[in-house]
């Protein structure tokens, strides 16, 4: 089931360009901007080593910050995002060959997967939200922000996983 | 010393995680500082020609609704156009003293967002074309934004949607002023501020620039007033502003070349040491 890195830098290279053309796109009344670029740290193979799993986070963020012009905002949520990563899929009990493979809704199933994208969306979002504020004045404001864009991504990762993993 | 290495290694994925995250906070606390993280923003060359490419896509969609704005710019222009040909000949070379002074360049959005606290446009005109930093912006419905970082071919530019700067804005009627600052959350409202209670605000009042800094020339539209309140410490009123440019639907805008700004603040720079 493991793919090879030609397949993850297509993949890289896809979901950012999804990302830029399509999701920074999709505004409505400043509130909501879905953040599906966290894809490609979610769909990582359960077994990867952390260090790698960080510095792919902190590439995948800065990429996204260059061209959205926000140094350093998504690169330090995205990096927060795959550190907690190991944590939270430590917390399920895998066994070995489960370990070798990509956490998908066909390989893992489909409530665990979800416990599992909502952790990490809402992971995400919090710390982007309250980082590119930069303060807790207007903390409700934030949060409604974080919580209207959160449920876009989750809904968007869901259908593209659908549309992905069609058997 | 074995014992340190024994701890690196045990610990790598919290060191690196720390690391990481210290790279990226700097970027984000140098940048809230204004001093840009050079590269790092959208008007470099290889991040300017990827949104050069998808604009023109985008271009194709967006033809007809451009067209009709042009058309009815074009209109407000003859009018004005005949106004000027009616009125005395004083007028007319006050007209032509500050059409000299100050040059409108042409430039094409090809980046842009409203959705987000602080910010940005990108635009297709550059060093080359005679852009420089602190230029001012404007569309033909009003105010836009100023130019915060210029390239060869592009430059970067904060919108009025930014909490980072305030424009010198003043009342039309009264020709009170005070900053005009954008609160981070509806992208069509700002708030004026420092306008002293005595001074009468009608709903439905002009509001343009004040022509105190040098990046706007005075009375360049920015918005009309919608509601008037009071500011929660100061004895000032504050002043709902709505915005009359769409920066939801930003095509071409006009970057001001002013040939006076150099002599002006020479003489500010001059009259600041004394």
């Amino acid at each position: 089931m493991n793919k090879g890195p030609v397949w993850y830098i297509i993949s890289f290279l896809v979901i950012v360009l999804l990302q830029l053309l399509l999701m920074n796109n999709i505004q409505f009344s400043g509130f909501i901007n879905p953040y599906f670029y966290i894809l490609f740290i979610i769909l990582l193979p359960i077994n990867i080593p952390r260090y790698i799993l960080l510095i792919l986070g902190f590439l995948l963020g800065i990429t996204i910050d260059i061209f959205s012009n926000t140094p350093g905002i998504h690169a330090s949520a995205t990096v927060f995002m795959a550190f907690i990563r190991p944590f939270i899929i430590n917390s399920y009990n895998l066994d070995d060959q489960e370990k070798m493979m990509i956490p998908s809704i066909s390989n893992i199933g489909v409530k665990w997967f979800i416990k599992y994208l909502v952790i990490m969306i809402i992971a995400h979002h919090f710390f982007l939200f309250f980082i590119e504020v930069f303060s807790f004045s207007g903390f409700l404001h934030t949060l409604l922000r974080c919580i209207l864009s959160s449920i876009f991504t989750f809904v968007f990762i869901l259908i593209s996983q659908f549309l992905i993993f069609r058997k | 010393m074995k014992n340190l290495l024994n701890f690196l290694i045990k610990y790598h994925h919290i060191i690196l995680f720390i690391l990481l995250e210290v790279v990226s906070i700097t970027f984000i606390v140098r940048y809230n500082n204004f001093q840009r993280v050079k590269f790092l923003n959208s008007s470099n060359a290889m991040a300017g020609k990827v949104y050069t490419e998808i604009n023109s896509v985008k271009d194709f969609f967006v033809l007809k609704q451009q067209n009709e704005k042009l058309a009815i710019e074009n209109t407000n222009l003859r009018k004005e156009l005949l106004t000027i040909k009616q009125s005395n000949l004083n007028v007319l070379t006050q007209h032509q003293l500050d059409s000299s002074r100050v040059k409108l360049v042409p430039a094409k959005v090809i980046n842009n967002s409203v959705n987000k606290q602080y910010n940005y446009i990108t635009l297709n005109k550059g060093y080359r074309d005679g852009i420089r930093q602190d230029m001012g912006v404007i569309c033909s419905e009003g105010v836009v934004g100023v130019i915060v970082n210029v390239s060869q071919n592009y430059s970067t530019a904060l919108s009025v949607l930014n909490g980072r700067w305030s424009i010198n804005a003043k009342l039309l009627n009264s020709n009170y002023f005070g900053p005009l600052r954008w609160e981070g959350k509806n992208p069509y409202i700002t708030i004026l501020n420092e306008i002293p209670y005595h001074v009468k605000v009608q709903e439905e009042d002009e509001v343009v620039t004040s022509g105190y800094s040098d990046i706007f020339p005075e009375g360049i539209l920015i918005g009309r007033v919608v509601k008037i309140g009071s500011s929660k410490s100061e004895n000032f009123q504050e002043i709902w502003v709505q915005l009359s440019t769409d920066f939801s639907n930003l095509y071409y805008v006009d970057i001001i070349q002013n040939s006076m700004n150099v002599e002006r603040r020479q003489l500010e720079k001059l009259t600041e040491n004394e």
